[in-house]
């Protein structure tokens, strides 16, 4: 092979799969990642340095040493999440969302996963705060964080998604954003907790019960319904995140996990189930967390997230420094199931080649895929396009549209779409 | 020594303690203490829209006005018009054309929903500092800058559950699908 400053690659040598470059996936596998090329936000690459290679200075001299809690490399500061401006009229409220651009894997450091609260981040003490179980049960329970970690535990990795991520695609101009800034509202973390069935096996659930309102903590005290069905099944009362204690943000000491569902529904700060007949009709589930169709009626307890993916590298607001094969990767995740298949495309959806799937495929989770790519030069429209175990297969923007309709804001799921024009600029566009 | 025989019988020993344990023993801990609903009256503040938890009282908008000026309107402005999307209580039509406008009036299919969250989260501030009372005359105000009750009429655990919502039918229940 021989090698020129076109990224490593002859472009002839290259076994195509798709339109516009795509490149077979397995060709990673053969080179390694040297020839690669990096989409930057900002900086590009020392392209060719010449001379000799000297050892660096930190190899000269000892380094400080071990730390009581670790923090990240201080060249990773640009690793954020989008933190928003506090608003007085909405103390505590908002939200922030990781950067997926810059993250590997399918795990989300605690410290960047996404964030969405309605009344701020309570400080609970978790010697005093107690899990209350009551309603239509034989026995009304309550139980201390310290009794609770003495119980048998499982431990998954789940996506969790806010219903309201990437809602600005609904709208009819293309949102000049990056991947952080439309689709931040995903994360993926361990959690390790109670199935709940084991505590309302203990409190013994009555027959006429339906339902469970899961409240929270928080100045708002989140209500959210969850059908028992569901409750019985996979949901937990999670105490860890990623094998630390829940971080306060997600919830300290404890939340409701409601795997594959919409965010808001896995309660952070639980503090009561109350086993009920019908579903409460709290304010988070009718005003909002609805989606209203085109008809004006509205869909209520849509709770599994869409089948759905994302290229996060390249993605919008990032640029290609220069011509040549470059490692397009993404995440994609589902809430009916674990991901099959991702497929991805250079121009624009006429023509699809599978991408490799590099991380675990489990159930409810983030799944890390990536292709070869060779830029050369011209415009061209990435987008990926996952299937699901169910056999979901991730609709385009409008066939979504023709089903949600333009008046609903949660729940998008459509493909993404990131436009190269000839200067390697990326942006978010509609095809 | 560790024979082949020590170790069989170890097996079966083993095997003897696990295989007898019934299902139900199998998961031991039981921690949870007893606590009676009434101990609860304070913490459990779920009102649905059944009429169940609601606390005893009433309240008119007439008197909700006074109540709202002063611990609603810096956020909400006056008469529930808002200083923000989300912030806005009143009017709107979910039959209008383009994105409507979705409030109390024109989308919430439940009055319970009202005094629930208002309870709970509201003012959000200084959530759960209002009286009883209070989130009955407030609710009530709202009810009534929306056209849905009289200014006069007396809201009560009884009656809040008989507000008939102008979108009460506007909703589609999904959760048998899951
Ligand atoms: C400090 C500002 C502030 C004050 C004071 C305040 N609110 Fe709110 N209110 C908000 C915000 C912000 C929201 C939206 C909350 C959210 O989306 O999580 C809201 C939401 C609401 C909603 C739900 C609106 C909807 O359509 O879903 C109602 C009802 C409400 N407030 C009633 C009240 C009442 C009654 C009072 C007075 C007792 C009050 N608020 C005081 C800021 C305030």
């Amino acid at each position: 092979m021989t090698n020129t400053k076109n990224g490593g690659f002859m472009s002839d040598e290259l076994d195509r799969v798709a339109g516009n470059g795509l490149i077979n996936r397995r060709h990673l596998l053969k080179v390694g990642l040297g020839g690669l090329g990096t989409a930057l936000a900002t900086n590009t690459f020392g392209a060719d340095a010449g001379g000799k290679l000297q050892i660096p200075q930190w190899s000269q001299q000892p380094g400080p040493g071990t730390s009581s809690y670790g923090s990240p490399s201080s060249f990773t500061g640009h690793l954020q999440r989008s933190a928003g401006t506090p608003n007085p009229i909405y103390p505590g409220g908002g939200a922030s969302r990781s950067p997926l651009q810059h993250l590997q894997g399918t795990i989300t450091p605690n410290s960047l996963h996404f964030e969405r609260h309605h009344s701020g981040v309570p400080a609970v003490d978790p010697a005093q705060h107690k899990l209350v179980i009551n309603g239509l049960v034989d026995q009304p329970l309550m139980f201390s964080y310290e009794d609770l970690l003495k119980y048998p535990m499982v431990s998954k990795i789940y996506f969790l998604e806010c219903s309201g991520n990437s809602g600005t695609l609904y709208g009819n101009t293309p949102a000049d954003g990056s991947a952080q800034s439309i689709h931040g509202l995903v994360s993926c973390a361990e959690w390790t907790g109670i199935p709940l069935s084991t505590l309302l096996d203990e409190a013994g659930v009555k027959t006429e019960a339906k339902w469970i309102a899961a409240v929270g903590a928080d100045g708002a005290s989140m209500g959210r319904s969850v059908p028992l069905a569901k409750a019985l099944d996979d949901v937990m009362v999670a105490l860890y995140q990623n094998g630390e204690p829940i971080r306060p943000e997600q919830g300290y000491p404890m939340r409701l996990f409601v795997p594959g569902w919409e965010g808001n529904i896995s309660v952070k700060w639980l503090t009561q189930l109350k086993l009920t007949r019908e579903a409460s009709q709290f304010r988070d589930e009718t005003s909002k967390y609805t989606d209203t169709m085109t008809d004006r009626r509205s869909l209520q307890f849509t709770f599994p997230m869409g089948t759905k993916s994302l290229i996060t590298s390249p993605s919008g607001q990032m640029s290609l420094p220069h011509k040549g094969v470059y490692k397009v990767t993404g995440i994609a995740w589902s809430g009916a199931g674990s991901i099959r298949r991702v497929e991805v495309s250079a121009d624009g959806g006429r023509s699809w080649a599978d991408a490799m799937i590099e991380s675990h495929q489990s159930d409810k989770a983030l799944a890390r895929f990536s292709i070869p790519w060779q830029w050369d030069g011209g415009d061209g429209i990435l987008q990926s396009r996952a299937t699901d175990s169910a056999g979901n297969i991730q609709p385009s923007r409008d066939a979504h549209l023709a089903e949600r309709g333009l008046i609903s804001f949660y729940h998008y799921h459509g493909i993404q779409s990131w436009g190269i024009n000839t200067e390697g600029e990326i942006k978010n566009v509609y095809t | 020594m560790f024979t082949l025989k020590t170790l069989k019988f170890c097996f079966a020993l083993i095997s003897a303690v696990f295989l007898s344990l019934p299902a139900s023993q199998a998961q031991t801990v039981r921690l949870g203490q007893a606590i009676s609903e009434s101990q609860l009256s304070n913490f459990d503040l779920v009102a649905g829209p059944d009429g169940s938890g609601f606390p005893a009282g009433s309240g008119t908008a007439k008197a909700g006005k006074a109540v709202f000026d002063s611990k609603c309107a810096a956020c909400h402005a006056a008469n529930g018009e808002g200083v923000s999307g989300n912030t806005k209580l009143v009017g709107g039509d979910i039959h209008s054309e383009g994105n409507p406008l979705r409030t109390v009036g024109s989308y919430w299919p439940y009055a319970s929903t009202l005094f629930d969250f208002i309870r709970r989260a509201m003012p959000a501030n200084a959530p759960k500092s209002l009286s009883g009372e209070e989130v009955y005359q407030v609710t009530a105000y709202l009810l009534f800058l929306n056209d849905i009750i009289d200014e006069e009429e007396i809201l009560n655990k009884e009656s809040l559950t008989e507000v008939q919502m102008p979108n009460k039918d506007g909703f589609v229940d999904l959760s048998h699908l899951h």
